[in-house]
Protein backbone atom coordinates (compact mmCIF):
# COMPACT_ATOMS: atom_id res chain seq x y z
CA UNK A 1 0.00 0.00 0.00
CA UNK A 2 2.74 2.46 0.22
CA UNK A 3 3.54 4.99 2.35
CA UNK A 4 0.47 6.38 3.75
CA UNK A 5 0.96 10.06 3.79
CA UNK A 6 0.09 12.97 1.00
CA UNK A 7 0.76 16.61 0.16
CA UNK A 8 -1.77 18.87 0.89
CA UNK A 9 -2.37 22.63 1.60
CA UNK A 10 -2.29 23.18 5.77
CA UNK A 11 -4.47 25.89 6.35
CA UNK A 12 -4.92 28.26 9.26
CA UNK A 13 -7.06 26.38 11.52
CA UNK A 14 -4.58 23.06 11.11
CA UNK A 15 -6.85 21.47 8.84
CA UNK A 16 -5.18 20.60 5.07
CA UNK A 17 -6.82 20.50 2.25
CA UNK A 18 -6.01 18.88 -1.51
CA UNK A 19 -6.76 21.64 -3.66
CA UNK A 20 -6.53 25.62 -3.25
CA UNK A 21 -9.50 27.07 -4.80
CA UNK A 22 -10.01 30.54 -4.52
CA UNK A 23 -13.79 30.69 -4.82
CA UNK A 24 -16.59 33.34 -5.81
CA UNK A 25 -19.91 32.56 -3.60
CA UNK A 26 -22.62 33.89 -4.53
CA UNK A 27 -24.46 34.56 -1.30
CA UNK A 28 -28.13 34.23 -3.66
CA UNK A 29 -29.18 33.78 -6.84
CA UNK A 30 -29.38 37.25 -7.97
CA UNK A 31 -25.88 37.64 -7.06
CA UNK A 32 -24.74 34.81 -9.52
CA UNK A 33 -24.05 37.36 -12.90
CA UNK A 34 -21.63 39.50 -10.80
CA UNK A 35 -19.93 36.19 -8.97
CA UNK A 36 -19.72 34.18 -12.46
CA UNK A 37 -18.29 37.87 -13.82
CA UNK A 38 -15.59 38.12 -10.98
CA UNK A 39 -14.21 34.53 -11.65
CA UNK A 40 -14.17 35.72 -15.79
CA UNK A 41 -12.47 38.57 -14.62
CA UNK A 42 -9.64 36.71 -12.56
CA UNK A 43 -8.16 33.66 -13.72
CA UNK A 44 -7.50 31.33 -11.12
CA UNK A 45 -10.79 31.52 -9.18
CA UNK A 46 -14.09 29.86 -9.71
CA UNK A 47 -17.57 31.00 -9.56
CA UNK A 48 -20.26 28.91 -7.48
CA UNK A 49 -23.47 29.67 -8.82
CA UNK A 50 -26.77 28.19 -7.19
CA UNK A 51 -30.38 28.73 -7.12
CA UNK A 52 -31.45 29.72 -3.27
CA UNK A 53 -30.53 32.15 -0.77
CA UNK A 54 -34.20 34.47 -1.00
CA UNK A 55 -37.08 34.10 1.81
CA UNK A 56 -36.00 30.60 3.16
CA UNK A 57 -36.67 30.23 6.86
CA UNK A 58 -36.56 28.36 9.74
CA UNK A 59 -34.54 25.17 9.38
CA UNK A 60 -34.16 25.11 6.01
CA UNK A 61 -32.69 29.01 6.26
CA UNK A 62 -29.74 27.18 9.21
CA UNK A 63 -29.29 24.16 6.38
CA UNK A 64 -28.63 27.09 3.53
CA UNK A 65 -26.58 28.91 5.67
CA UNK A 66 -24.33 25.97 7.14
CA UNK A 67 -23.70 24.73 3.34
CA UNK A 68 -22.31 28.61 2.30
CA UNK A 69 -20.35 28.82 5.25
CA UNK A 70 -19.32 25.53 5.18
CA UNK A 71 -18.32 25.32 1.60
CA UNK A 72 -16.32 28.22 2.28
CA UNK A 73 -14.36 26.94 5.07
CA UNK A 74 -13.58 23.59 3.16
CA UNK A 75 -9.86 22.92 3.53
CA UNK A 76 -9.70 22.81 -0.37
CA UNK A 77 -10.50 26.53 -0.48
CA UNK A 78 -7.37 29.13 0.20
CA UNK A 79 -9.63 32.11 0.10
CA UNK A 80 -13.06 33.30 -0.49
CA UNK A 81 -14.98 36.13 -1.72
CA UNK A 82 -18.55 36.37 -1.60
CA UNK A 83 -21.49 38.33 -3.09
CA UNK A 84 -24.83 39.11 -1.76
CA UNK A 85 -27.75 41.38 -2.65
CA UNK A 86 -27.76 42.94 0.77
CA UNK A 87 -24.61 43.13 3.07
CA UNK A 88 -26.56 41.71 5.96
CA UNK A 89 -26.86 37.96 5.08
CA UNK A 90 -23.48 38.59 3.24
CA UNK A 91 -21.77 39.54 6.49
CA UNK A 92 -22.98 36.59 8.22
CA UNK A 93 -21.29 34.12 5.36
CA UNK A 94 -18.22 35.85 5.57
CA UNK A 95 -18.38 36.05 9.37
CA UNK A 96 -18.85 32.34 9.44
CA UNK A 97 -15.97 31.38 7.27
CA UNK A 98 -13.78 33.74 8.89
CA UNK A 99 -14.11 31.68 11.85
CA UNK A 100 -11.20 29.44 9.90
CA UNK A 101 -8.60 32.44 9.52
CA UNK A 102 -8.56 32.29 6.18
CA UNK A 103 -8.62 35.28 4.07
CA UNK A 104 -12.75 36.23 3.22
CA UNK A 105 -14.14 39.41 1.91
CA UNK A 106 -17.98 40.22 1.46
CA UNK A 107 -19.40 42.79 -1.01
CA UNK A 108 -23.28 43.77 -2.00
CA UNK A 109 -24.80 44.55 -4.65
CA UNK A 110 -27.90 47.12 -3.67
CA UNK A 111 -26.17 50.23 -3.68
CA UNK A 112 -23.49 49.55 -5.89
CA UNK A 113 -25.03 47.77 -8.84
CA UNK A 114 -23.53 44.74 -10.85
CA UNK A 115 -20.71 46.75 -12.49
CA UNK A 116 -18.90 48.49 -9.18
CA UNK A 117 -19.65 45.57 -7.46
CA UNK A 118 -18.05 43.34 -9.54
CA UNK A 119 -15.19 45.55 -9.86
CA UNK A 120 -14.35 46.25 -6.12
CA UNK A 121 -14.63 41.99 -5.52
CA UNK A 122 -12.45 41.75 -8.93
CA UNK A 123 -9.55 43.72 -7.23
CA UNK A 124 -10.16 41.70 -4.34
CA UNK A 125 -10.24 38.05 -6.03
CA UNK A 126 -6.90 39.24 -7.89
CA UNK A 127 -5.18 40.02 -4.58
CA UNK A 128 -6.60 36.33 -3.10
CA UNK A 129 -5.57 34.21 -6.10
CA UNK A 130 -1.91 35.74 -6.17
CA UNK A 131 -1.43 34.88 -2.38
CA UNK A 132 -2.91 31.92 -2.86
CA UNK A 133 -0.68 30.43 -5.84
CA UNK A 134 2.07 31.14 -3.75
CA UNK A 135 0.95 28.03 -0.94
CA UNK A 136 3.03 24.95 -1.25
CA UNK A 137 1.90 21.70 -0.71
CA UNK A 138 3.76 19.53 2.54
CA UNK A 139 3.73 16.59 3.27
CA UNK A 140 0.96 15.44 5.55
CA UNK A 141 -0.08 12.54 7.39
CA UNK A 142 -3.07 10.19 6.59
CA UNK A 143 -5.08 10.70 9.54
CA UNK A 144 -5.25 14.66 8.07
CA UNK A 145 -7.53 13.21 5.22
CA UNK A 146 -11.30 13.89 5.55
CA UNK A 147 -12.97 11.19 3.20
CA UNK A 148 -16.70 10.84 2.09
CA UNK A 149 -18.31 8.06 0.19
CA UNK A 150 -21.48 8.03 -1.91
CA UNK A 151 -22.32 5.46 -4.79
CA UNK A 152 -24.58 6.45 -8.17
CA UNK A 153 -26.23 5.65 -11.20
CA UNK A 154 -25.60 2.07 -9.09
CA UNK A 155 -26.19 -1.72 -10.67
CA UNK A 156 -25.88 -4.93 -9.31
CA UNK A 157 -22.27 -4.22 -9.98
CA UNK A 158 -21.68 -1.90 -7.41
CA UNK A 159 -22.79 -4.13 -4.73
CA UNK A 160 -20.76 -7.07 -5.89
CA UNK A 161 -17.80 -5.20 -6.26
CA UNK A 162 -17.40 -1.09 -6.48
CA UNK A 163 -18.69 -0.30 -3.35
CA UNK A 164 -17.25 -3.17 -1.57
CA UNK A 165 -13.40 -1.68 -3.13
CA UNK A 166 -14.64 1.82 -1.26
CA UNK A 167 -15.39 -0.84 1.99
CA UNK A 168 -12.00 -2.04 2.10
CA UNK A 169 -10.60 1.03 2.46
CA UNK A 170 -12.82 2.21 4.82
CA UNK A 171 -11.66 -0.73 7.06
CA UNK A 172 -8.09 -0.27 6.09
CA UNK A 173 -7.97 3.37 6.74
CA UNK A 174 -10.43 3.38 9.90
CA UNK A 175 -7.13 2.42 12.12
CA UNK A 176 -5.06 4.26 11.03
CA UNK A 177 -7.12 7.32 12.33
CA UNK A 178 -9.04 8.94 8.94
CA UNK A 179 -11.88 10.81 9.06
CA UNK A 180 -14.92 9.15 6.86
CA UNK A 181 -18.18 9.64 6.05
CA UNK A 182 -21.66 8.39 4.37
CA UNK A 183 -25.15 9.10 4.11
CA UNK A 184 -27.66 8.49 1.76
CA UNK A 185 -31.22 7.88 3.98
CA UNK A 186 -33.43 6.72 1.50
CA UNK A 187 -30.96 4.09 0.35
CA UNK A 188 -30.54 2.53 3.52
CA UNK A 189 -34.43 1.11 2.62
CA UNK A 190 -34.90 -2.47 4.05
CA UNK A 191 -31.30 -2.40 5.04
CA UNK A 192 -31.96 -0.13 8.02
CA UNK A 193 -31.53 -2.83 10.66
CA UNK A 194 -27.90 -4.05 9.45
CA UNK A 195 -26.63 -0.36 9.79
CA UNK A 196 -28.09 0.29 12.83
CA UNK A 197 -26.30 -2.65 13.83
CA UNK A 198 -22.96 -0.83 12.38
CA UNK A 199 -23.64 2.40 15.30
CA UNK A 200 -20.41 2.03 17.73
CA UNK A 201 -22.88 2.69 20.53
CA UNK A 202 -27.03 1.76 20.71
CA UNK A 203 -27.14 5.36 21.63
CA UNK A 204 -25.91 6.14 18.39
CA UNK A 205 -27.85 3.39 16.57
CA UNK A 206 -30.92 4.62 18.40
CA UNK A 207 -29.97 8.17 16.93
CA UNK A 208 -29.68 6.51 13.25
CA UNK A 209 -33.00 5.26 13.15
CA UNK A 210 -34.95 8.55 14.62
CA UNK A 211 -33.38 9.79 11.21
CA UNK A 212 -34.25 7.05 9.23
CA UNK A 213 -37.95 7.10 10.46
CA UNK A 214 -38.20 10.62 9.96
CA UNK A 215 -37.08 10.57 6.38
CA UNK A 216 -39.27 7.91 5.46
CA UNK A 217 -42.26 9.61 6.72
CA UNK A 218 -41.60 12.07 4.39
CA UNK A 219 -41.60 9.86 1.85
CA UNK A 220 -44.57 8.35 2.83
CA UNK A 221 -46.00 11.87 2.81
CA UNK A 222 -45.50 13.01 -0.66
CA UNK A 223 -45.40 9.56 -2.49
CA UNK A 224 -47.49 9.01 -5.52
CA UNK A 225 -46.19 4.98 -6.19
CA UNK A 226 -43.67 2.60 -4.56
CA UNK A 227 -41.08 5.60 -5.68
CA UNK A 228 -39.77 2.86 -8.53
CA UNK A 229 -37.62 5.04 -11.26
CA UNK A 230 -36.83 7.49 -8.20
CA UNK A 231 -35.43 4.82 -5.77
CA UNK A 232 -34.32 3.20 -7.46
CA UNK A 233 -33.85 5.14 -10.66
CA UNK A 234 -34.77 4.35 -14.36
CA UNK A 235 -30.72 3.84 -14.27
CA UNK A 236 -30.61 1.53 -11.49
CA UNK A 237 -33.33 -0.31 -13.12
CA UNK A 238 -31.41 -0.68 -16.53
CA UNK A 239 -28.61 -2.00 -14.38
CA UNK A 240 -30.26 -4.78 -13.21
CA UNK A 241 -31.36 -3.42 -9.72
CA UNK A 242 -34.66 -4.29 -8.90
CA UNK A 243 -35.98 -3.04 -5.34
CA UNK A 244 -34.81 -0.49 -2.58
CA UNK A 245 -34.14 -3.29 -0.51
CA UNK A 246 -31.87 -4.70 -3.04
CA UNK A 247 -29.78 -1.26 -3.61
CA UNK A 248 -29.91 -0.68 0.42
CA UNK A 249 -27.74 -3.33 0.95
CA UNK A 250 -25.54 -2.66 -2.16
CA UNK A 251 -25.15 0.77 -1.03
CA UNK A 252 -24.35 -0.37 2.40
CA UNK A 253 -21.26 -2.39 1.14
CA UNK A 254 -19.28 1.14 1.45
CA UNK A 255 -18.60 0.93 5.04
CA UNK A 256 -17.28 -2.10 4.67
CA UNK A 257 -17.41 -5.28 6.79
CA UNK A 258 -16.18 -3.83 10.53
CA UNK A 259 -16.27 -0.29 10.45
CA UNK A 260 -18.30 1.14 13.03
CA UNK A 261 -20.07 4.70 12.50
CA UNK A 262 -19.54 7.23 15.82
CA UNK A 263 -22.00 9.67 15.28
CA UNK A 264 -24.95 11.22 13.22
CA UNK A 265 -24.64 14.57 11.81
CA UNK A 266 -27.17 16.17 10.49
CA UNK A 267 -26.72 17.86 6.63
CA UNK A 268 -23.55 20.14 6.05
CA UNK A 269 -22.42 19.72 9.69
CA UNK A 270 -19.00 19.38 10.20
CA UNK A 271 -17.89 15.90 12.46
CA UNK A 272 -17.33 17.23 15.96
CA UNK A 273 -16.09 13.50 17.79
CA UNK A 274 -12.50 13.32 16.36
CA UNK A 275 -11.92 10.45 13.95
CA UNK A 276 -13.97 8.15 12.75
CA UNK A 277 -16.21 6.91 10.28
CA UNK A 278 -19.84 9.17 10.80
CA UNK A 279 -23.26 8.94 9.49
CA UNK A 280 -24.78 11.54 7.70
CA UNK A 281 -28.33 12.55 7.13
CA UNK A 282 -28.85 13.20 3.04
CA UNK A 283 -30.58 13.08 0.18
CA UNK A 284 -29.41 9.82 -2.26
CA UNK A 285 -28.86 12.49 -5.24
CA UNK A 286 -25.57 12.89 -6.08
CA UNK A 287 -24.97 16.38 -6.45
CA UNK A 288 -26.51 17.18 -3.03
CA UNK A 289 -25.18 14.70 -1.51
CA UNK A 290 -21.49 15.75 -2.24
CA UNK A 291 -22.03 19.41 -1.63
CA UNK A 292 -23.23 18.13 1.97
CA UNK A 293 -20.56 16.00 2.99
CA UNK A 294 -18.08 18.93 1.29
CA UNK A 295 -19.43 21.97 3.46
CA UNK A 296 -18.98 19.80 6.05
CA UNK A 297 -15.41 19.66 5.47
CA UNK A 298 -14.41 16.58 3.62
CA UNK A 299 -12.20 16.96 0.89
CA UNK A 300 -11.96 13.90 -1.24
CA UNK A 301 -14.52 11.63 -2.69
CA UNK A 302 -15.13 8.18 -3.84
CA UNK A 303 -18.19 7.19 -6.11
CA UNK A 304 -18.56 3.99 -7.32
CA UNK A 305 -20.61 3.42 -10.30
CA UNK A 306 -22.57 1.09 -11.82
CA UNK A 307 -24.46 2.64 -15.06
CA UNK A 308 -22.10 5.16 -15.16
CA UNK A 309 -23.03 8.36 -13.14
CA UNK A 310 -20.63 11.21 -14.41
CA UNK A 311 -20.63 13.60 -11.07
CA UNK A 312 -18.17 15.92 -9.40
CA UNK A 313 -18.29 18.92 -7.55
CA UNK A 314 -17.32 22.19 -7.45
CA UNK A 315 -14.16 22.06 -4.72
CA UNK A 316 -14.14 18.51 -3.62
CA UNK A 317 -12.44 15.80 -5.99
CA UNK A 318 -14.81 12.96 -6.97
CA UNK A 319 -12.95 9.63 -7.62
CA UNK A 320 -14.80 7.51 -9.91
CA UNK A 321 -14.73 3.78 -9.99
CA UNK A 322 -16.70 1.28 -11.86
CA UNK A 323 -17.01 -2.69 -11.68
CA UNK A 324 -19.08 -2.83 -14.33
CA UNK A 325 -16.94 -3.90 -17.80
CA UNK A 326 -19.61 -2.38 -20.36
CA UNK A 327 -18.91 0.89 -18.75
CA UNK A 328 -15.57 1.21 -17.49
CA UNK A 329 -15.46 0.33 -21.67
CA UNK A 330 -18.12 2.98 -22.76
CA UNK A 331 -17.35 5.52 -20.49
CA UNK A 332 -13.34 5.27 -19.96
CA UNK A 333 -13.15 9.31 -19.75
CA UNK A 334 -15.53 9.13 -16.23
CA UNK A 335 -13.06 6.61 -15.03
CA UNK A 336 -10.64 6.95 -12.62
CA UNK A 337 -10.07 3.30 -11.57
CA UNK A 338 -11.86 0.26 -13.00
CA UNK A 339 -11.82 -3.04 -10.74
CA UNK A 340 -13.99 -5.20 -12.95
CA UNK A 341 -11.49 -7.49 -13.06
CA UNK A 342 -12.97 -8.77 -9.74
CA UNK A 343 -16.12 -9.90 -11.21
CA UNK A 344 -14.20 -11.79 -13.51
CA UNK A 345 -12.34 -13.16 -10.38
CA UNK A 346 -8.77 -11.36 -11.41
CA UNK A 347 -8.45 -8.90 -8.96
CA UNK A 348 -9.48 -9.54 -5.24
CA UNK A 349 -11.02 -7.13 -3.51
CA UNK A 350 -7.87 -6.39 -1.11
CA UNK A 351 -5.94 -5.78 -4.73
CA UNK A 352 -9.10 -3.44 -5.64
CA UNK A 353 -8.90 -1.68 -2.12
CA UNK A 354 -4.80 -1.23 -2.49
CA UNK A 355 -5.70 0.38 -5.99
CA UNK A 356 -8.08 2.97 -4.56
CA UNK A 357 -5.74 4.24 -2.19
CA UNK A 358 -3.19 4.72 -4.32
CA UNK A 359 -5.29 6.35 -6.66
CA UNK A 360 -6.60 8.32 -4.04
CA UNK A 361 -3.20 9.41 -2.31
CA UNK A 362 -1.88 10.40 -6.24
CA UNK A 363 -5.32 12.46 -6.51
CA UNK A 364 -4.32 14.02 -3.06
CA UNK A 365 -1.45 14.40 -3.99
CA UNK A 366 -2.57 16.83 -7.05
CA UNK A 367 -3.54 14.42 -9.97
CA UNK A 368 -7.15 15.43 -11.23
CA UNK A 369 -9.91 13.25 -11.20
CA UNK A 370 -11.71 12.25 -14.80
CA UNK A 371 -14.71 14.87 -13.60
CA UNK A 372 -12.01 17.54 -12.58
CA UNK A 373 -10.12 17.19 -15.79
CA UNK A 374 -14.07 17.07 -17.76
CA UNK A 375 -14.98 20.30 -15.77
CA UNK A 376 -17.86 18.60 -13.24
CA UNK A 377 -18.14 21.51 -11.05
CA UNK A 378 -21.81 20.44 -9.64
CA UNK A 379 -22.87 22.35 -6.64
CA UNK A 380 -26.68 21.67 -5.82
CA UNK A 381 -28.10 23.16 -2.70
CA UNK A 382 -30.09 20.79 -0.49
CA UNK A 383 -33.97 22.95 -0.13
CA UNK A 384 -36.21 21.26 2.38
CA UNK A 385 -39.38 22.75 2.14
CA UNK A 386 -41.11 25.57 0.11
CA UNK A 387 -39.84 29.19 0.74
CA UNK A 388 -41.83 31.82 2.34
CA UNK B 1 -12.66 -21.13 -15.49
CA UNK B 2 -15.09 -18.23 -16.46
CA UNK B 3 -17.57 -17.06 -14.03
CA UNK B 4 -20.84 -16.52 -15.92
CA UNK B 5 -23.07 -15.29 -12.87
CA UNK B 6 -22.18 -14.17 -8.88
CA UNK B 7 -24.17 -15.26 -5.94
CA UNK B 8 -23.35 -12.91 -3.03
CA UNK B 9 -24.67 -15.32 -0.06
CA UNK B 10 -25.21 -19.30 0.66
CA UNK B 11 -28.83 -18.55 1.26
CA UNK B 12 -29.30 -16.49 -1.55
CA UNK B 13 -32.62 -17.66 -4.30
CA UNK B 14 -31.24 -15.20 -6.94
CA UNK B 15 -27.15 -14.94 -8.60
CA UNK B 16 -25.86 -11.86 -10.88
CA UNK B 17 -25.04 -12.17 -14.65
CA UNK B 18 -21.23 -10.64 -14.93
CA UNK B 19 -20.97 -11.52 -18.50
CA UNK B 20 -22.96 -9.83 -21.30
CA UNK B 21 -24.24 -12.73 -23.87
CA UNK B 22 -26.53 -14.81 -21.82
CA UNK B 23 -28.96 -16.40 -24.17
CA UNK B 24 -31.96 -18.84 -23.02
CA UNK B 25 -30.45 -22.78 -22.94
CA UNK B 26 -27.05 -21.76 -22.14
CA UNK B 27 -25.05 -24.26 -19.45
CA UNK B 28 -23.94 -21.06 -16.81
CA UNK B 29 -21.21 -21.42 -13.95
CA UNK B 30 -21.60 -19.47 -10.93
CA UNK B 31 -19.43 -18.58 -7.99
CA UNK B 32 -20.86 -18.01 -4.14
CA UNK B 33 -18.66 -15.16 -2.77
CA UNK B 34 -19.39 -16.23 1.09
CA UNK B 35 -18.25 -19.66 0.64
CA UNK B 36 -15.73 -19.56 -2.38
CA UNK B 37 -17.90 -22.85 -4.29
CA UNK B 38 -18.71 -23.01 -7.51
CA UNK B 39 -22.22 -23.44 -8.70
CA UNK B 40 -24.12 -24.48 -12.53
CA UNK B 41 -27.31 -24.23 -14.07
CA UNK B 42 -29.19 -23.65 -17.24
CA UNK B 43 -30.56 -20.25 -18.43
CA UNK B 44 -34.83 -20.34 -19.51
CA UNK B 45 -34.05 -16.78 -20.84
CA UNK B 46 -31.95 -14.14 -21.68
CA UNK B 47 -30.56 -12.49 -19.06
CA UNK B 48 -28.69 -9.14 -19.33
CA UNK B 49 -25.31 -7.94 -17.68
CA UNK B 50 -26.12 -7.45 -14.17
CA UNK B 51 -29.30 -8.77 -13.93
CA UNK B 52 -30.66 -11.68 -11.83
CA UNK B 53 -31.66 -14.92 -12.59
CA UNK B 54 -33.58 -17.38 -10.31
CA UNK B 55 -31.25 -19.91 -8.87
CA UNK B 56 -34.28 -21.88 -7.72
CA UNK B 57 -37.89 -22.65 -8.50
CA UNK B 58 -39.74 -19.42 -6.62
CA UNK B 59 -43.54 -19.23 -6.38
CA UNK B 60 -45.60 -15.88 -6.24
CA UNK B 61 -45.51 -14.29 -2.73
CA UNK B 62 -41.85 -16.12 -1.95
CA UNK B 63 -39.20 -13.32 -0.34
CA UNK B 64 -36.15 -13.21 -2.75
CA UNK B 65 -32.63 -13.59 -0.56
CA UNK B 66 -29.65 -11.25 -1.91
CA UNK B 67 -27.00 -10.51 0.29
CA UNK B 68 -28.61 -13.18 2.40
CA UNK B 69 -31.33 -10.41 3.34
CA UNK B 70 -34.58 -10.04 2.73
CA UNK B 71 -34.79 -7.56 -0.69
CA UNK B 72 -38.82 -8.11 -2.10
CA UNK B 73 -40.99 -10.54 -2.89
CA UNK B 74 -42.04 -12.38 -5.81
CA UNK B 75 -45.69 -11.24 -7.76
CA UNK B 76 -45.46 -13.99 -9.88
CA UNK B 77 -43.98 -18.25 -10.18
CA UNK B 78 -40.51 -18.01 -11.44
CA UNK B 79 -38.68 -20.98 -12.63
CA UNK B 80 -35.11 -21.70 -12.10
CA UNK B 81 -32.74 -20.07 -14.70
CA UNK B 82 -35.58 -17.33 -15.43
CA UNK B 83 -34.67 -13.91 -15.67
CA UNK B 84 -35.77 -12.15 -11.95
CA UNK B 85 -36.78 -8.04 -12.38
CA UNK B 86 -39.27 -5.48 -11.87
CA UNK B 87 -42.19 -7.94 -13.55
CA UNK B 88 -41.62 -10.60 -11.19
CA UNK B 89 -40.03 -9.02 -7.86
CA UNK B 90 -41.54 -5.91 -5.98
CA UNK B 91 -40.84 -3.94 -3.38
CA UNK B 92 -42.12 -4.94 0.08
CA UNK B 93 -41.54 -1.39 1.09
CA UNK B 94 -43.16 2.31 0.36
Amino acid sequence: MGAHRFYGFRRENGRVGIRNHVIVLPLDDLSNAAAEAVANNIKGTMALPHAYGRLQFGEDLELFFRTLIGTGSNPNVAACVVIGIEPGWTGRIVDGIAQTGKPVAGFSIEGNGDIGTIASASRQAREFVQWATEKQREPCPIEDLFISVKCGESDTTSGLASCPTVGNLIDKLDPLGVTTCFGETSEITGAEAVCASRAATPEVGAKFMQVFNAYQEVIDRHKTNDLSESQPTKGNIAGGLTTIEEKAFGNLQKIGRKTKFIDVLKPAAPPAKGAGLYYMDTSSAAAECITLQAAAGFVVHLFPTGQGNIIGNAIEPVIKLTANPKTARTMAEHVDLDVSGILRREMTLDQAGDRLIDIMIRTCNGRLTSAEALGHREFVLTKLYQSA
Amino acid sequence: MATDFIVHDKADTVGVVVVEDVKSGKDLTGWIMETDETITLKSLEAVPLGHKIALRDLKSGDTVLKYGHDVGRTVADIAQGRHVHIHNLKTKRW
